[in-house]
């Protein structure tokens, strides 16, 4: 751990990661047990209690693993597994893994635990066991060189390139300058970056891998018809996909891009990397992500803490599991919207604020979230989830240099 | 970030880039509002909301666009210097946008 710097208390994990929050996840692994995972978190009334799961019956890879990156998260501390029964996840196999990293586990299976009402009373006694386990866990010194953080943009309009976008540029630089891991998406909404990014890569090999994820999600959202782009885009200002992709590419700041990552692997060290959301392979199941919720979830399956959110009309989601701080890029929103806004950058316009302080602004916030203070959303309740079907190949040694270099040695 | 251009009237715009041909307006602008690009006086046609843009110049059918001094599209017809650009007069290069209700605007490709 890194002695300078700020320091705050993380919770331990068998595997060394540190973890901000303590979370016991209700997780359904078929919408057909989803009310019977709700009734059990409403029931419990406990913030810590969150619900997450997975709507359909058919099996996939890409599902299976997110689950499990989610369930082993280090913000997590125990699982409750929900089943109907008869669905396709491989329900054994998850608890396996979660039993295996160390934490508390128990499985429910409604059609034989007498249905739902009786689901429903095991299923918060076995939260409350779970909970009270996961308490154990031993408290520990965290830097920001422990700190994994996402970005994304939600709500963009023709502010958030100016205000908000580059000033989560400005923290990023400076978390990566203190060893944290950072992690910026979608290449769908880097389109037209694909050149800029590609000269950032640490390796020529990387910078092509990056130019191609690119030209992928071209392929993908030009067959489904249409762009990551959103009426309320244009509404805002914006009018093209690669307007709106160069705004969101400020979030990514100045440092080397360092890989190229998948939904649910795990960066190998610190530093810069882009997230390739775009399926691999034949365009099937629908949209990459349908809605801001599912690339959250993909970053933290990739082992993000926090989540830096910048909006310029205006989101108000959070995410189970790890903290959303929200950064408003418009002045005008935030004065509608401030209760749910952590961060105003839209003082920028109003000279009120430099791009600069506003970086230092979110850094300091985030330093205060990692430390136990709720973010905006978080304190409001906020606890959306959501995953659906995905087809990925796995990741080669181009996409991860480091790795690579390591596996070398 | 560029230098505000000074401007009458309540509206503000900011050049984001020396190599940028569209300002993007920093504070609301009503119809009539006169607005200094590069030293020339230019009365608004249109009110011109937060986040949108117009142009620095005299753009032609075809030109890119360009904002961050990187391209954002092409014009798909000619604006005046101070017109508002937006999906009217230009498009992606790459994939169309799409408006409520799924209709296709269209894109240069």
């Amino acid at each position: 751990m890194d002695s300078s710097g700020p320091s705050f208390s993380g919770y331990l994990r068998a595997d060394g990661r540190k973890g901000i929050r303590n979370a016991v996840l209700v997780a359904y692994l078929v919408e057909c047990a989803h009310h019977v995972a709700r009734r059990i978190v409403t029931a419990c009334d406990d913030p810590a209690v969150q619900l997450v799961g997975f709507p359909g019956c058919y099996p996939n890879t890409y599902a299976a693993g997110m689950m499990e990156a989610i369930a082993t998260h280090s913000n997590v501390g125990g699982v409750l597994i929900v089943s109907l029964g008869c669905e396709g996840f491989d329900r054994g196999s998850l608890a396996a893994k979660v039993a295996a990293s160390g934490r508390p586990v128990e499985t429910l299976v409604i059609q034989e635990a007498g249905g739902t009402l009786a689901t429903i009373a095991a299923g918060v006694a076995a939260a409350k066991r779970i909970r009270a386990a996961a308490a154990q866990v031993r408290r520990v010194p965290m830097a920001l060189s422990d700190l994994v953080v996402g970005t994304i943009c939600g709500g963009s309009d023709g502010t958030s390139g100016i205000t908000a976008n580059p000033a989560v540029g400005r923290c990023f630089d400076a978390l990566v300058a203190a060893g944290a891991t950072c992690i910026f998406e979608e290449t769908g909404e880097l389109i037209g970056c694909e050149q800029v990014m590609a000269s950032r890569a640490i390796t020529p090999e990387l910078g092509e891998a990056i130019e191609a994820s690119v030209a992928k999600a071209v392929w993908y959202y030009t067959t489904l018809g249409y762009g990551s782009f959103a009426p309320g885009n244009a509404d805002g200002g914006l009018t093209t996909q690669e307007e709106k992709s160069l705004g969101a590419y400020s979030k990514s700041g100045a440092s080397p891009i360092s890989g190229l990552i998948r939904p649910g692997e795990q960066a190998p060290g610190a530093g810069l990397y882009l997230m390739d959301v775009v399926p691999d392979g034949e365009v099937r199941f629908g949209f990459p992500n349908i809605s801001d919720n599912a690339e959250i979830v993909e970053m933290i399956a990739s082992g993000c803490h926090v989540i830096l959110f910048t909006t310029g009309r205006g989101s108000v989601v959070g995410s189970a599991i790890s903290p959303v701080i929200k950064v408003c890029a418009n002045p005008e929103t935030y004065a509608r919207l401030a209760g749910d806004m952590d961060i105003d950058a839209g003082r920028v316009l109003l000279g009120q604020a430099t791009l600069d302080g506003v970086g230092g602004e979110i850094l300091d916030k985030v330093i205060a979230v990692a430390s136990g203070e709720e973010s905006r959303s978080e304190a409001l309740g906020h606890q959306e989830f959501i995953l659906t079907y995905k087809q990925f190949e796995a990741s080669g040694p181009t996409c991860m240099p480091l790795a690579a270099h390591r596996s070398n040695a | 970030m560029g230098s505000p251009q000074a401007e009458e009237g309540r509206g503000a715009f900011l050049l984001l880039d020396p190599a940028d041909n569209v300002l993007i307006c920093t504070r609301d602008a009503a119809e009539g509002d006169t607005v200094a690009i590069d030293g020339i006086r230019v009365r608004l046609s249109q009110p011109i909301r937060l986040g949108h843009k117009i142009a620095r110049q005299a753009l032609r059918t075809g030109e890119k666009v360009l904002r961050y001094g990187a391209p954002i599209g092409s014009m798909t017809a000619d604006a005046a210097i101070a017109e508002h650009v937006h999906s009217h007069n230009l498009a992606s290069d790459y994939i169309p946008a799409h408006g409520r209700g799924g209709d296709i605007e269209g894109a240069n490709i």
